[in-house]
């Protein structure tokens, strides 16, 4: 069965040509050259002419190599020892402790059956009164954060894989930096998450292929801890340089590029790894949160255009705050009336306010005379940015709703924030606090 | 849905790339005609897009791993269709037809590949009227009798691709019975007997034609959304497209028109979008109330879903898919309302599989004969008087996700107007759901709503002014 091939015709960029007969597309083949071997996956078949994607990349692999076809595809061991692991793009253990001893599943299985799924129900609280108030992250829901590279978004993926109420975290790096991959680490460790998350990480130094893989890998696990009915929430950081991945290998392989060099299926591919997201009648289900790096600040360059169509919703990153124009969760209404009764007026209100301290900071800027509502706007406007968008700030959903009320009350009267009087009633602050008399 | 005989001529496969499988066929093909590839005991569904020698190119409409080079396939002789009859309505069907709802009886959570179902129900009994008599000479499309399907008579018809005049040789009486009985048979020119089942197929890909004449439409399809009906109407039998970058709400207002727009059937088409939008519709359907009949909306809506994460290839199928039924129905004197969200996508799975073929790409990779192929799908909306003289209508409403598309399928869309008034209204958060309102609150005349006056079919625009002196 698993005859063994010697002689590989053609290598090109990461991938090899050899002839060789019944194998299955998509099979996993290995590849052993000297004292060293690498997994391959089968991208293309012609006639007898097999084409391999070398997970170790070319480097080094001479044209007498052996190859053995192992007659499936690729598959990642499962069990509850998972948790606390940390592997790399091929499945393999970075954490220094030995293979994972476990029933293999497949990786990219079928995708969910619509009629299945059902009206997304149960927020996430992460604890960021950013997303909890303003763009509530809903189980099942797949949401990108759009960020340009340099923007905190590893911290913020690791502040949330510390405080989002779930399960299980599973965390996907592409491309990481060493440093980030270790910031990650150190910080689940210190806080005492790891026992909670599982690490499939690629590092920028790590060859390009196996990058391909760590989202499926991610997602077959994090779907099988689904099915035993845990909540799971996929962190993948960085999408664009999956993409970028995606980019490398088409170009090899001379397939026609579509938009900027990216390969015409980018959107399916791009789908068919978001759309796991899903939450299970009768059992668990799966989040995705997913940092997207904009190259320029492009909202336009096909990763993130494809992704926004693709995703419900979006968080932009932007001078280290989730901004929140722009910013959106599509599936929050059918979770924030369930919270408290002012949650989504309140979150309303806010935003406006907000949006007329920013007209109000242009008015400012080309020195027109400042009214006294304008003066209370401003004031508004930066304690919003230092109680709440500071993504320093952790709060309760609850206590991020008062920290609201009490912003409000310390810029405005009552009768002047525009928010319903039985709710005023019931939430406003009977004291401002100490900022009104330091800052008059 | 098809028998496998014995008999069946098989090709081998000679290649394969992602979803595109190379096939050295022994005797004859077809062009768009389906094969099965055969994966040991699965058969995966596919349909031949290139010719070339004694090789075919398929595409699959399933996850292709595991295929082998000397993978037999099957080739079905027939051409992509679906099963049109009675039992249509309030089913949610994938790209292909198959009924979701049962494939997930028998699957479970997944799509398992590989696994196909009857679009209509075998069991389901009807209860057939006869409408012709013993000696009554009828051609393609008219109908031999009726059958009850919830709101509307259904009518039972010849078969649309049957060519001539056929005298009604047996007709059977009023009765109760499922879409495969033979309930007529009739006499073709030639002399020969056909059965006249229920039910009949149809290839997707092809317009249905058996009516009199196509008529200019003229008349308004309300869809109680005024600032559409005010200045942007759409006549029944006319085409619209809504264009709009991601977040600004063609969705909603594709969800908003379905359920009060003034037309007898809806059939909604999410074809490669988010399966949890579709998921609304599935669930909310039911519940609703048809303002107009005091039913579940779901009674007049058909909905096939091949979101995102499904193969590429049923998403190219699913839009024509929609149409086709659209058509059926409107061979019934019916007026229906086709909502294709959305076209880009559907764009999209064209050049996915252009460039898996290596055509000369066109402009960003789009294949050259994209403008075609949808000014062909936009074409079969229309207003039809039938041969009983009585009028039904197709209208199609597409949506389209800009910065992709928008100088493919929609030259002459000035993406640009709309794009940035739509942010600084959803900025503003006053009303983000329905665009055209926010728009106007903002002060901002654009036709979001836009009828594609030059492009698609310039007798199928109902302009704003023909409506006002209306």
């Amino acid at each position: 069965m698993h005859t063994l091939y010697h002689g590989i015709e053609n290598i090109v960029g990461n991938v090899l040509m050899l002839r060789a007969t019944d194998v299955g597309y998509g099979d996993l083949a290995e590849v052993t050259f000297g004292e060293d071997s690498s997994l391959a996956q089968v991208i293309q078949l012609d006639g007898d002419q097999v084409y391999l994607q070398i997970f170790s990349g070319s480097r080094g692999v001479p044209t007498d190599a052996t190859v053995r076809f192992l007659g499936h595809g690729l598959q990642v061991p499962f069990s509850e020892d998972l948790l606390g692991r940390i592997f790399d793009g091929s499945g393999r253990p970075r954490d220094g402790r030995p293979e994972l001893d476990a029933t293999p599943v497949g990786v990219a299985g079928p995708s969910v059956n619509p009629d299945q799924r059902i009206i997304p129900r149960k927020m996430v609280r992460t604890g960021i009164p950013m997303i909890d108030v303003f763009n509530t992250l809903v189980q099942s829901q797949k949401l990108p954060i759009f960020s340009v590279a340099g923007e905190p978004y590893n911290p913020l993926l690791a502040r949330i894989a510390l405080q989002a109420e779930v399960d299980v975290i599973v965390l996907g790096g592409m491309g990481l930096k060493y440093d980030d991959y270790l910031f990650f680490r150190e910080t689940l460790e210190e806080a005492g998450s790891l026992s909670r998350t599982v690490m499939y990480v690629h590092t920028a130094a790590d060859p390009t292929v196996e990058c391909l893989f760590v989202p499926d890998l991610c997602l077959a696990v994090a779907e099988k801890f689904a099915l035993e009915n845990k909540e799971v929430l996929v962190l993948l950081t960085d999408m664009t340089n999956y993409a970028d991945a995606m980019k490398e290998i088409a170009i090899t392989m001379e397939k026609i590029p579509s938009n900027r060099g990216y390969p015409g299926d980018l959107y399916s591919q791009l789908a068919a790894r978001y759309e796991k997201a899903v939450d299970f009648e009768s059992a668990g289900s799966i989040t995705i949160l997913a940092a997207t790096t904009m190259p320029g600040d492009d909202v336009t360059h096909p990763v993130p255009d494809n992704t926004g169509y693709i995703t419900e919703g979006q968080f932009y990153l932007r001078n280290g705050r989730i901004e929140p124009f722009g910013s959106l969760s599509r599936l929050k209404q059918f979770v924030n009336d369930k919270t408290r009764a002012d949650h989504r007026k309140i979150m309303d209100r806010m935003i406006q306010l907000y949006a007329g301290f920013r007209s109000t900071e242009e008015k400012r800027s080309m020195g027109f005379r400042m009214t006294e509502y304008d003066r209370k706007l401003v004031k508004f406007g930066d304690l919003f940015e230092k109680r709440l968008m500071d993504l320093r700030v952790t709060l309760h959903l609850e206590d991020a709703l008062d920290a609201c009320w009490q912003i409000l009350a310390d810029c405005f009267e009552a009768d002047e924030c525009g928010m319903p009087s039985e709710l005023i009633k019931e939430f406003w602050p009977t004291e401002r606090s100490e900022v009104r008399s330091k800052n008059p | 849905m098809n028998d496998a005989s014995s008999h069946t001529p098989k090709g081998t496969i000679d290649g394969v790339n992602g979803n595109l499988i190379r096939v050295t066929f022994p005797e004859s093909v077809m062009q768009n005609e389906v094969g099965y590839a055969l994966l040991g005991d699965l058969r995966l569904k596919a349909e031949i897009v290139r010719v070339r020698g004694r090789q075919c190119w398929l595409q699959v409409f399933e996850d292709t791993a595991g295929l082998k080079v000397g993978d037999p396939v099957e080739f079905s002789t027939e051409l992509l269709s679906v099963e049109l009859g009675p039992g249509l309505l309030k089913s949610v069907y994938d790209g292909l037809q198959n009924p979701l709802p049962e494939l997930a009886e028998q699957c479970g959570f997944f799509l398992e590949r590989g696994q196909y179902i009857d679009g209509l129900n075998r069991e389901t009994k009807w209860d057939f009227t006869p409408s012709v008599k013993v000696g009554d000479v009828l051609s393609a499309g008219e109908s031999v009798g009726s059958v009850p399907e919830g709101l509307f008579t259904h009518r039972i018809m010849i078969p649309f691709d049957w060519r001539g005049s056929f005298t009604v040789k047996e007709i059977s009486e009023a009765l109760t019975c499922t879409v495969d009985t033979v309930i007529a048979k009739v006499e073709d020119g030639a002399g020969e007997l056909r059965p006249v089942k229920l039910f009949q197929t149809w290839p997707v890909k092809k317009a249905i034609k058996a009516y009199d004449e196509r008529l200019r439409p003229t008349e308004n399809m309300t869809t109680q959304v005024r600032i559409l009906d005010t200045f942007f109407p759409v006549a029944k039998g006319g085409t619209y497209c809504i264009p709009g970058p991601f977040g600004a709400g063609k969705t909603v207002l594709q969800q908003i028109t379905s359920r009060r727009a003034d037309v007898d059937i809806v059939i909604v088409a999410a074809c490669g979008e988010r399966a949890g939008e579709v998921v609304e519709t599935l669930r909310e359907f039911p519940e609703l109330e048809d303002p107009r009949t005091g039913k579940s909306l779901m009674e007049r809506t058909l909905i096939i879903c091949n979101t995102s994460s499904m193969p590429v290839a049923s998403r190219e199928a699913s839009v024509y898919t929609g149409v086709t039924i659209a058509e059926y129905y409107r061979q019934m004197g019916l007026n229906v309302l086709m909502l294709a969200d959305s076209t880009s996508r559907w764009a999209q799975a064209l050049r996915e599989l252009s460039g898996r073929l290596e055509e000369i790409p066109g402009e960003e990779a789009f294949p050259a004969y994209l403008e075609t192929v949808i000014a062909n799908f936009y074409e079969r909306a229309g207003l039809v008087r039938l041969k009983d003289g009585s009028i039904g209508s197709v209208t199609i409403g597409g949506t389209v996700s800009p910065v992709v598309t928008s100088r493919n399928p929609l030259p002459k869309v000035p993406s640009k107007w709309w794009e940035p008034s739509t942010v600084s209204a959803a900025n503003a958060r006053i009303n983000v759901v329905i665009p055209p309102s926010t728009l106007w609150r903002a002060g901002v005349n654009i036709p979001v709503w836009w009828i594609p006056k030059n492009w698609i079919r310039p007798d199928a625009v109902c302009g704003p002014v023909a409506m006002w002196n209306k």
